[in-house]
């Protein structure tokens, strides 16, 4: 029997998982203009890698494996391909294709490694619950609320207290002033890059844990609705992005959730109602709700 | 600056040498068997696709990754409006509604279209590809839900594009359904070829490439750039929907799964590899990116490293070499020569001896940097 509150926590959950993806498209967005269409493998990556070590690691030390790596890969990517040299904005549309080209190569080279499977994480909730009054949520679904909390509140403590997060909102008022000021633009990138990779591993765990079968070749799909939610948040607004997951998580929920007087809809309307939510918001707002208005200087 | 030529399709060619070409591209079903003219009828589909999708990405700066959902909308609208159950119209009605459908599909994306700019764009675009699949899924009346439904056949005063039982002989060589559709896809291309270079030329086409270079200058100079905007994602949509007509005409059974995010990256290669905002470039990316997959099908069992479908897991197939091999080529190709084949082409013919004889004109373009033609090479928007 399901019930609002139970549908909002559900709802909760999901906007959490999505936060996780959606701050690391905006800290790489923020970070060098570039919208990193991999985001999704890269999930795919951290999640395969927990499947296959939690036998000989245990869960916790899969998972730490899993971010380390994740993180390591991103941030190796973003040398590889990006150079060392200093982000430039004329040549961030062509880096956002060039991951679109990555996506392909590291997301083709996952499926067939996963094949049809559907690989266990180990995690340690499995399917059990808890009950909370008459509600009865997923444990999988409490852990989601409190280890994204705890990630989100962890990420935005760096933007507001570290050295890098004052680099990166430098960098992300005014290039140039900020390298003129000493900020060294491309390890800031990188940082930005490796920190979108440890929170896609990271999110790939609570995708693929229950109610999900598990993680099979498709979960990195899941990180495309995360970009409703960070365009929502207009792109450059961790709080913003964060509000986008949440609205797009509580919205896809809800509409799960009352599929049967939505059935005009169609069935499965929940996995596509944040883009209709995304195209509203264009619709009214086309720098999404959180997002400055750029002006341009000729 | 009245008669400077806009640089884009330096692959002009002499009327002389269309004439060739044209006359080239009628021979294959002469010599080649079904196999390769399905290649080949593919490979002018997703040309077709592509040139529309160039214009967008590489005229105007806009990306989109909604693709996919135009080629859908051109694909079932002419079944939906040709076939049983339906309407019932004549195919060749159905086939120009079905394009007009398309547009009217980009049209009505337009007051986003018109707004969001360059990247941007490609993400809300994402978004008509998953509602889009939903609704193939959902609205099964008319396009036959998960399993799909097949194409009815062309037919034009009689003659069908199809096998229909009467044999038809043509210098000795049998027309079946692929030797048939051969002629009509190229038909389609050429005239996309004409209206695209033609449409570059016009007024409109140099207002959306000062759009794509300078929004602002090119507003000051009294373009209006919310219309033309939108006007290119509409057009980009049509000549979608034409490739999608064709794609249905060719696969003659349309199934939503086909017209997925992969679809819309796949094009999205086809421009990248070819060098973006040419036809020529466009045609070429669509060539490689369309036929590599089904010559390495073909070819597993001779190529290495390859294993033929279906050897179990983990191996190599195919697919996945031939997804390897073009996510490969746009991540190069866009690290070395960001203005892909058709740039490197032009090196190429820009060394050669003999090249800048007094009757072709200048091949340099006029602004500073040579960075015309991809949304990326946009200048930052400054003041020195």
């Amino acid at each position: 029997m399901t019930s609002l509150f139970g549908d909002l926590l559900d709802g909760l959950a999901l906007g959490a998982v999505y936060a996780l993806v959606a701050l690391g498209f905006v800290v790489v967005f923020k970070a060098s203009g570039v919208i990193n269409f991999a985001q999704g493998s890269l999930l795919l990556f951290g999640g395969y890698l927990t499947a296959v070590l939690h036998d000989d690691l245990g869960f916790a030390g899969a998972l730490a494996a899993a971010v380390l790596a994740t993180a390591l890969l991103a941030g190796a990517l973003d040398r590889l391909l990006f150079g060392r040299g200093d982000p430039d904005p004329r040549t961030a549309h062509v880096q956002t294709i060039v991951t679109i080209g990555v996506d392909i190569l590291l997301l083709t080279d996952l499926s067939r490694r996963i094949g049809g499977d559907l690989l266990s994480l180990g995690d340690p909730w499995g399917d059990s619950v808890a009950r909370i009054g008459s509600v009865t949520v997923a444990d999988s679904r409490l852990a989601a609320i409190a280890v994204s909390a705890v990630a989100i509140g962890a990420v935005f403590a760096l933007f507001r207290y570290s050295g890098w997060g004052l680099s990166l909102r430098a960098a992300a008022e005014d290039q140039e002033a900020a390298a003129l000021m000493g900020v060294r633009l491309g390890r800031v990138r990188t940082l930005a890059w490796c920190l979108a990779g440890a929170l896609a591993a990271l999110a790939a765990v609570f995708l693929a844990a229950f109610p999900a079968p598990g993680l099979e070749r498709t979960t990195g799909q899941i990180a495309f609705k995360a970009f409703p939610a960070a365009i929502l948040g207009g792109m450059t607004s961790p709080p913003g992005a964060l509000a986008g997951s949440l609205l797009i998580g509580l919205t896809e929920a809800l509409v799960a959730a009352h599929q049967a007087e939505l059935h005009v809809l169609g069935e499965g309307f929940g996995d596509v109602v944040p883009y209709a939510v995304m195209v509203l918001v264009l619709l009214v707002r086309p720098t999404g709700l959180f997002g400055a208005k750029g002006a341009a200087r000729v | 600056m009245s008669d400077r030529r806009i640089p884009f399709d330096r692959l002009r060619l002499k009327p002389a040498g269309t004439v060739a070409l044209a006359l080239l591209l009628c021979l294959p079903p002469f010599y080649l068997d079904a196999f390769w003219l399905r290649i080949g009828l593919f490979s002018l589909a997703a040309a077709i696709g592509a040139v529309g999708l160039s214009l967008l990405a590489g005229t105007a700066g806009q990306l989109s990754l909604g693709h996919a959902f135009f080629l859908a909308v051109g694909a079932y609208g002419y079944t939906a409006l040709a076939g049983e159950p339906g309407p019932g119209l004549p195919p060749a009605l159905a086939v120009v509604l079905a394009v007009l459908l398309a547009g009217a599909a980009g049209g009505l994306f337009s007051p986003v279209a018109a707004r969001v700019r360059g990247i941007y764009l490609g993400v809300a675009t994402l978004a008509l590809v998953f509602l889009g699949h939903h609704l193939l899924l959902t609205a099964d009346s008319v396009t036959g839900g998960f399993n799909g439904r097949s194409v009815p056949p062309l037919t034009l005063g009689g003659f069908a594009f199809a096998e229909d039982g009467r044999e038809l002989v043509v210098l000795g060589v049998p027309f079946g359904a692929e030797e048939r559709l051969w002629y009509l896809g190229l038909a389609l291309f050429g005239i996309t070829c004409f209206t695209a270079r033609g449409l570059l030329r016009s007024r409109p086409g140099r207002a959306l490439a000062a759009l794509r270079d300078s929004e602002t200058a090119a507003a000051v100079m009294g373009v209006d750039v919310a219309r033309h905007r939108s006007a290119a994602f509409v057009v980009s949509s049509m000549y979608a929907g034409l490739a999608g007509v064709l794609l249905a005409l060719a696969f003659r059974r349309v199934v939503p799964d086909y017209f997925s995010l992969a679809l819309s990256v796949d094009y999205l290669a086809m421009i990248v590899i070819g060098g973006l905002g040419s036809v020529a470039g466009a045609t070429a990316g669509a060539v490689f990116v369309t036929a590599l997959p089904l010559l390495m099908t073909r070819y597993a069992d001779q190529l290495p490293l390859v294993a033929t479908p279906g050897s179990g897991d983990g191996a190599v197939g195919p697919t996945e070499a031939a997804r390897y091999l073009y996510g490969a080529a746009i991540v190069l190709i866009l690290l070395y020569a960001p203005d892909g084949l058709h740039g490197l082409a032009r090196r190429v013919r820009g060394r050669l001896p003999g090249r800048h004889s007094p009757g072709s004109p200048s091949r340099e373009p006029a602004g500073p940097p040579p960075s015309p033609s991809s949304p990326a090479a946009r200048p930052k928007e400054h003041t020195p």
